[in-house]
Order: structure tokens, then sequence, then C-alpha cells
């Protein structure tokens, strides 16, 4: 009953030094190995979380103290656009999901199939991120570089809006001018988000090069399944972006 | 006993067999990461079908409204997030370690989010 072409389990207590190539040296077994790298991910992970979490913060503080700006200005997004980009950032974490059943499967074809998809998906969200951008510098709604506070002094000067919220009144030009605050932390926001995918992406590049080359499907899943959480992770955020600035204002 | 010789694609023993050596690592099967699949997706449409019908609010004290609005939307994002954490992320399969470093994380972003706000919100620096 020996086997000896499938060593994925772990290193057996009585052979010496016994141990799979991708196993390093200090490690007891490839799970110790894999528990650790995962542990250290997670670490990583909630680093993230503390980073994202100030910006939320100073959202909900924001948007507390400047209620009919935040409401008015988040009238000016797309909810068809930011629900079409749920949608593919849900379909590409399930592909990436597939991505590392593949690799522990040792499915080259099917590893490199995901890899792709989760690839080609991560840009279609960049894509429609890029057409809501270009809307904002359209309209003078991007702090700093191109703003005006014309849609909110007088919303019947933006009739694209106006018609979806009648109910929108014109504000005080003291409140009006707090809508660049709205502006200014979506796209901080939805900036450090979409950064966060553009390196995903390169990660998922140089995986599909080493994958077509053999990687990932010998037994060695970690860089996969770790990468896995990253992309997974990225992808909470947006759930929580996507209420946050595009559904809760609207009643 | 020869491996998986001559069979071209789907190899059922194959499986079982990289499935049985992994006794520590769990294999999440693809039918659970479809019926999550469904699940997101699902509640993507309940969330933006939520947000267009006026849920009310909740009147608990003069100046103090909760709206059920951004309630709603959060509760279901919340859902969502622990879906993916426990499924796609394999929390659910992982180590107690993993377990507790993902709960001590959640723990501490919500202390820091909930201090700030009771901080905020009870200043007497007047209504905006």
């Amino acid at each position: 009953m020996s086997d000896s072409s499938v060593t994925a389990g772990g290193a057996v207590a009585d052979a010496h030094h016994e141990h799979p190539p991708y196993q390093r040296h200090h490690f007891e077994s490839v799970d110790q190995q894999f528990d650790a790298t995962n542990f250290a991910m997670w670490l990583f992970l909630l680093t993230e979380i503390m980073f994202f979490g100030g910006l939320f913060t100073a959202y909900l503080i924001m948007r507390n103290w400047y209620y009919p700006a935040f409401v008015e200005a988040s009238h000016q997004l797309n909810i068809g656009w930011g629900t079409a980009n749920t949608g593919v950032l849900i379909v590409s974490s399930f592909t990436m999901a597939m991505g590392v059943w593949s690799a522990e499967m040792r499915k080259k074809g099917l590893l490199i199939l995901f890899l792709s998809l989760t690839f080609i998906l991560g840009l279609a969200f960049l894509g429609i991120k890029s057409i809501e951008y270009s809307e904002k510098w359209e309209k003078h709604h991007v702090p700093g570089l191109n703003w005006s506070d014309a849609s909110f002094l007088n919303p019947a000067s933006d009739p694209e809006v106006h018609k979806l919220y009648p109910q929108d009144k014109p504000l005080a030009p003291d409140m009006a001018s707090k809508t660049e605050m709205y502006f200014f932390l979506y796209f901080a926001m939805t900036g450090m988000h979409a950064l966060h995918m553009i390196i995903g992406i390169s990660i998922l590049g140089f995986m599909l090069v080493r994958a077509r080359a053999g990687a990932y499907t010998t037994g060695h899943v970690t860089y996969v399944e770790n990468f896995g959480l990253y992309w997974h992770f990225v992808d909470i955020v947006w759930i929580f972006l996507f209420p946050l600035l595009y559904l809760i204002s609207r009643y | 006993m020869s491996e998986h010789g001559g069979q071209a694609g789907h190899d059922e023993k194959f499986e079982q067999k990289v499935v049985e050596h992994d006794q520590e690592h769990h294999i999440v099967s693809p039918i659970i990461y479809l019926t999550i699949l469904g699940a997101l997706l699902v509640g993507t449409a309940l969330t933006v079908w939520a947000s267009y019908i006026d849920l009310g609010a909740w009147q608990i004290a003069p100046g103090l409204t909760l709206f059920w609005n951004p309630v709603v939307a959060l509760a279901i994002a919340c859902t969502k997030m622990t879906l993916v954490v426990l499924f796609f992320m394999h929390v659910k399969y992982s180590t107690k370690l993993t377990k507790l470093t993902v709960a001590c994380g959640f723990f501490t972003f919500i202390a820091l989010i909930g201090m700030t706000m009771t901080d905020y919100f009870t200043r007497a620096w007047g209504r905006w």
C-alpha cells in the first residue's frame, strides 16, 4: 500500500527529514508551515481592517454631521454601475475560490482558467470604476482638482439627477460646500479599494505566469490560498462600500 | 498500484486520494462555493431592492432618530461578509488559532469604532 507520489499530507513521524521540496527546514511539517503562513496572512489582513476602518469611521462621523450634504451628494452615484460592480466582484471572488480548489486538486488547466477569469473580472471592475470616475470629472465633482457646488446649490441645474430625486432641495452655501467632503471620502475609499484591486490584479498576472510553468499544482497551495484571502478581503471592503456610498441615502 | 494510469479527464479516485491525504487541510467543495455565490448574489439583489423602499424611521427620543434603511443595508452587508469569511476564506474549516485571530480583529475593530462613536455623539457641540 505504499504510495509515495502523494505526500501533501505532511511529514510522517518515522521519516527523518524526509519532506516535500517546498517545506522549509524550520517547519516540523507541511501542515505547520501552512498554518504559520495562514496566521501571518490573517495578521496582515487585520492591519488592513484597521486601515479601512479609519476611513469608514471618518465617513460615519462626517455623514452624521453633514447629513443633508451627504444625502444629496450620494444621489450623484449611479446605482446601476454600483450594482454591476458588486456582481462582478462577487463572481470574481467565486472564481478565485475555485482557483484555490483547482490548486488543491492539482488541476493545472482549471487553475489557469480560474485565475484568468479572476484577472479579467478584476479588470472589468476597474473599467466600470473608471467610467464612474470620468462622470465625476465631467460634472466637476472631483474635490480639489475639478470642483463645483452647482449641482447642490441648484439641483435643477443637474436635470439627469434631479429627475431621479425631485425631492432634493437647494442646499445653503455652507452645507453645499460640505458635499466636497462626501466626494473626498468617496474618492479616498473607492480609490484605496481600487489600488488594492490593481495590486491584486498585478499579483494575479504574476501567478498566471507561474501557474503556466506548473507552480501551485504540486501540493504547495500556500501562495494561491493566501492570495485568495487577500482577494476576498478586498471583496468584503466593497460589500460595505457599496451600500454605504450608493444605497443608504435613497431614503 | 499505478497512479491514475491512462484515464483521461475526470479522475474520481485520484481526487478522493488527494482529499484523504489532506487530513488537516480541508478542501472546500465547489458545490459549497456555488451555493455561497448564489447567496451573495441574492443578498446583493435584496440590498438594492430594499434601498428603493422607504422603510421608515424609529423616533427613539427627540432629536434621536434611527432610520431603518441603513440598518437593513448594513445587516445584509454583515451577512454577506460572514459568508465570505466562513466559506470563501475557509475560516469555518481552519485552525482555532485562525478563528481566534479573526475574532480578535473584528472585536478590536468594533471596540475602536464603538468608542469613537460614543465620544463624537455625546459631546455637547450643538447640532449639525
